[in-house]
Formats: structure tokens, sequence, C-alpha cells
């Protein structure tokens, strides 16, 4: 007990000393600073991820106040941080490039889906079975399953799941890209948090090679861009790629994908709802392009819950404000693993 | 007295160099090598830390730990401390004398908190029963030995920029090499001292 109590004054004893040192010795030594970069690194999450490429939230704040780094350089704090780092050097925050993004996982290929090649027993790391002839999966540009992104990932928003898969958890994600550089097979990418429709593929093979190595895979069978009634989605190089401005979220694509290479929180889609502000205009019937909406005119409309496709024209074009997206929920089944 | 003390000095720059025979302090000692200024300047900061932290390492061993019996295990705990409050000192000396200097230094000035040559004099004092002369000594020795091994390693790395290294061997490859050589070379001095 002795021991105890000796060793805890003794050490605490001896902190206090160095510690009063260190506070005389910052008096006396104390350089000015600009008291901006104290309020900036205030400002920045002070998580030190490194994300934007400085050595820590210091550096940055330094680089920041230099006008060496563009006040909306931090990822992770993403708008709310750029404001108040715009609010600080007395510049407006224009809002440019801080639509927050965060990281998705464009591969479906896990133990199950995907065929291996070979058996590896090597380091666990998906670096180092990168480097075995590409990886132990039959598809050279699927997930590996080792968990790099799971341990660089410093907010824990990673987990593998028991099928060999990253899952993303959105609401820890701060779209640092540190997984993104990581992972040697660049299956994650950073999307626009807005976007909920994602090809889960990158396999560039021919459609039949594709489904080879994997039932996950897209064929390149093009039906996701004869569905789009945005434009937004086509194949390229043997592989379905949405255009992320384009997409309006609107799960067309999702419905017919014949592999589920594309998916959504389908559960989340949103449905349009008119509401008694609604004039009869007819406008929003006229610009539906799933013909949902029906109404005579200067009569309220309705919208036809089951074909909505929950793109949200007809809420940009209601000139009177009456048509809101809320979400039905509950209506489908959830695709989105 | 004189001729024990010449022995530490020798024996801590030359024969059991903390880098090349030890293999102590690799971090700071790839990283700041990369030229001749700063590998000067970080083996002065270091070389201050060291001698510090080997006084204050005496008198908290002498002083604190062995009266009171807390050697077995707050050695380490201690120690760490008194180096971690140093480090911050040299930090905040460094940055108002010379804020080139500080910025040359870059991570590594903190880092010397971590780097492994500090801690390893501060333990080996009380191991060797050195008294308070001969541990300051210890302590200077060690740090003229990591500046002796930076300004080394730093002098023929800024020869190495202007040669023709294999490809395969660019990089931090030959900087090992280099370093590998270093500590064969310095097996030379095994013997120069009785230890």
């Amino acid at each position: 007990m002795d021991l105890i109590l000796i060793s805890t004054l003794s050490m605490a004893g001896l902190g206090l000393v160095l510690g009063g040192g260190l506070v005389l010795a910052s008096k006396k030594f104390a350089v000015e600073n600009d008291p901006r970069v104290d309020r900036v690194l205030e400002a920045l999450p002070g998580a030190n991820c490194g994300a934007c490429g400085f050595p820590g939230c210091s550096g940055l704040a330094k680089a920041i106040v230099e006008g060496k780094a563009p006040i909306n350089a931090c990822a992770v704090g993403g708008s709310s941080v750029s404001q108040k780092v715009a609010s600080i050097m007395g510049v407006s925050d224009t809002g440019a490039s801080t639509d927050k993004k965060i990281a998705r996982v464009l591969c479906q290929g896990g133990n199950k889906e995907a065929k291996l090649k070979s058996d590896y027993r090597g380091v666990k790391s998906c670096r180092a079975a990168s480097l075995v002839n590409g990886g132990p999966k039959g598809c050279p540009f699927a997930c590996i399953g080792f968990g790099d992104c799971e341990k660089v990932c410093p907010f824990d928003a990673i987990t593998m799941s028991d099928d060999g898969l990253p899952v993303i958890d959105e609401e820890k994600c701060t779209g640092c890209g540190l997984c993104v550089k990581e992972c040697p097979k660049f299956v994650i990418a950073l999307v626009p948090e807005r976007n909920e429709v994602h090809v889960r593929c990158r396999a560039t093979m021919k459609g039949r090679d594709t489904r080879d190595v994997c039932s996950m895979g897209c064929i390149a069978c093009k039906r996701c861009e004869k569905a789009c009634p945005f434009d937004a989605i086509h194949v390229v190089n043997n592989v379905a790629a949405i255009d992320y401005a384009k997409c309006r979220n609107c799960m067309k694509c999702v419905e017919v994908c014949p592999s589920k290479t594309i998916t959504s929180a389908f559960a989340e889609r949103k449905k349009a709802f008119i509401d008694d502000k609604c004039i009869g205009c007819t406008i929003c019937a006229k610009n539906c392009p799933a013909n949902a909406i029906t109404g005579e005119i200067k009569k309220k409309h309705v919208v036809n819950q089951d074909i909505c496709i929950g793109c949200g024209i007809c809420e940009e074009k209601c000139p009177k404000g009456a048509i809101t997206m809320e979400r039905a929920g509950q209506k489908a089944e959830n695709r989105c693993s | 007295m004189l001729k024990e003390l010449f022995f530490i000095i020798i024996g801590s720059v030359l024969v059991n160099n903390f880098v090349f025979s030890r293999f102590l302090g690799n971090c700071p000692f790839l990283g700041v090598s990369s030229k001749t200024e700063t590998a000067v300047g970080m083996g002065m900061a270091t070389t201050f830390v060291l001698t510090m932290t080997a006084v204050a390492a005496y008198f908290i061993q002498n002083f604190i730990l062995v009266p009171f019996g807390l050697a077995p295990f707050l050695q380490i705990v201690s120690f760490i401390l008194v180096i971690a409050s140093l480090v911050q000192l040299v930090e905040m000396v460094v940055l108002k004398i010379s804020p080139a200097l500080y910025n040359a230094f870059g991570i590594y000035l903190p880092l010397i908190t971590t780097n492994c040559i500090v801690l390893a004099v501060a333990l080996l004092i009380p191991q060797k029963n050195y008294n308070l002369i001969e541990s300051t000594i210890f302590g200077v020795g060690a740090g003229l030995g990591f500046t002796l091994a930076l300004i080394l390693m730093s002098g023929i790395r800024e020869d190495l920029e202007f040669s023709d290294v294999p490809d395969a061997l660019k990089g931090p490859a030959i900087v090992f090499i280099t370093a590998g050589l270093l500590a064969m070379i310095f097996l030379g001095f095994a013997g120069l001292v009785p230890l």
C-alpha cells in the first residue's frame, strides 16, 4: 500500500516539477505566432489523419494561413469546417469541392461470389497478396479481402464482413481517402455522399469472362443504359459507369440489373408527395420521366407511388412548391449489402 | 579517473556507437541524414537532450527510484517523462533561437522523444552504475556518437546524389546498404578500449 502511495506521489511530483518547468520555459521562449494559425487549428477536426497531405492538422493550419493550401483542404471536416476556416481567414467560402464525399466499396466479389484461382497462404495483407500474380481471386479487379483498408482507417469506419468484403459505416466515414490510397486493387472510391446508386464492379473483361470468375460482376448487358431516364449510366470498357453528376438516385438501373451488380438502398428510395398547394398546372405530369403523375388540369394531381422512381424532377419543376420528396420506406427489399 | 572517463567517451562514440553497433535511433539517422547542415543541427539537439537526460536519469535513479524502492517498475515511466519534457524544452528553444533550423528538423525534432538512444542512455546508466560525472560523459558520448554517425552518413548521401546508382537500388535501398557498410566499418573499433 505504501509502495503504491509513494510511487504515485513521486510520479506526480516529478510530473509537476517538469510541467512547471515547461510552463516557465514556454513563457520565456514564447514565439509570436500568427494568431490565425491557432484559430484555424482549433477549427480543424484534430484527427491528424494526414489525408490533406500535410503533417497533421497543425501543418495544414499553417499552410492555410500562409496561403499554400485552400481553405477547404480538409476533406474530413467538410463544408462546416471550411466555412469556419473561411471566416477566420476573411474570405468567402465558395463551396467548391466541399460537396461531401465518402468512401464506397466498388466490388461485391466476396468469398462466396468470386472464384479463387489460387490458394494464397502468405502474409495476410492485400498489398502482399496482390503482388503474387495479382492476388488469389480469379478476377484481377476483385477485392482481396485481407482488410488493409480496415487497418488504415483512422475512424474505425471500415469492418470486414464474414464474406471478406469491407463494409463502410457511412456515419463514421469522413471521406479522408486513406483507404482509397491503401487499396492495391483500387476497389474503394470516394463518391459524393448524396449518390446512392453504385455500380459495384470494376471488371473490364468481356461479359462472359467476368461471369466466369464472379457471380456479381458486370456483364455489360447495357440494360441499365437503356433503363436510365437521365442518360447517367453508360457501359464503357465492358463495365457500367455512373455519371454521378447526372444520377438522380431513381434506382431504375438497380431494378433491371440482372446480375445485381448495381446496388442502392432500395428501402430508402424517395417518393413524391403532392400536397394541397397544387393548382393543377400539369407541369409535373409533363416532366415526369416515369409518367407516374396523373391529374386533370386545375385539379390536384396524384402520384402513383408504385410507378414513381423518386428522381425529384417534379419537386424542382413545381412552381408552387407543392411536391415534397420523402422516404417511402419498407417498400421493396433492400438490395444493398 | 580521467582514464575511465576517456574510455567511456571512446566507448560510446566509437566502439559501442549507438547507431552502428547497438542499432538504436535508426529512424532519425536515416531521416535527417540527407543534408550535412541539418545533420549537424539534429546531432547537436540530440546531444543536448542526451546530456540532460543522462544527468536527470542519474538524479532520478539515485534520489527517487532507488531510495523509495521504485526502480524495478517505474524506471521506464519516469525516464520517458523526463525525456518528453526535455524534448519539449529543446523544441521551444530551437524555435526561439533558429526558426530555420526548426523548419529543417520538421517532424524529427519531436521525434527525439521516441529516439531509442535517449531511453537506452537513461536505462544503461543505472545498469552500469555510473556516477554523476560518468553519466554526464556517457550522455555526451552517446550524443557525439550519434552526431558522428549522422555527419558521416550525410556526407556519403550528399555524394550519393551524384553517383550512378543502379535503378533497383535507388532511394532507401542504397541508404540501407551504406548504413550496413558503415556499421561493419565500425566493427573495426571493437576491442579499442577495455569495457
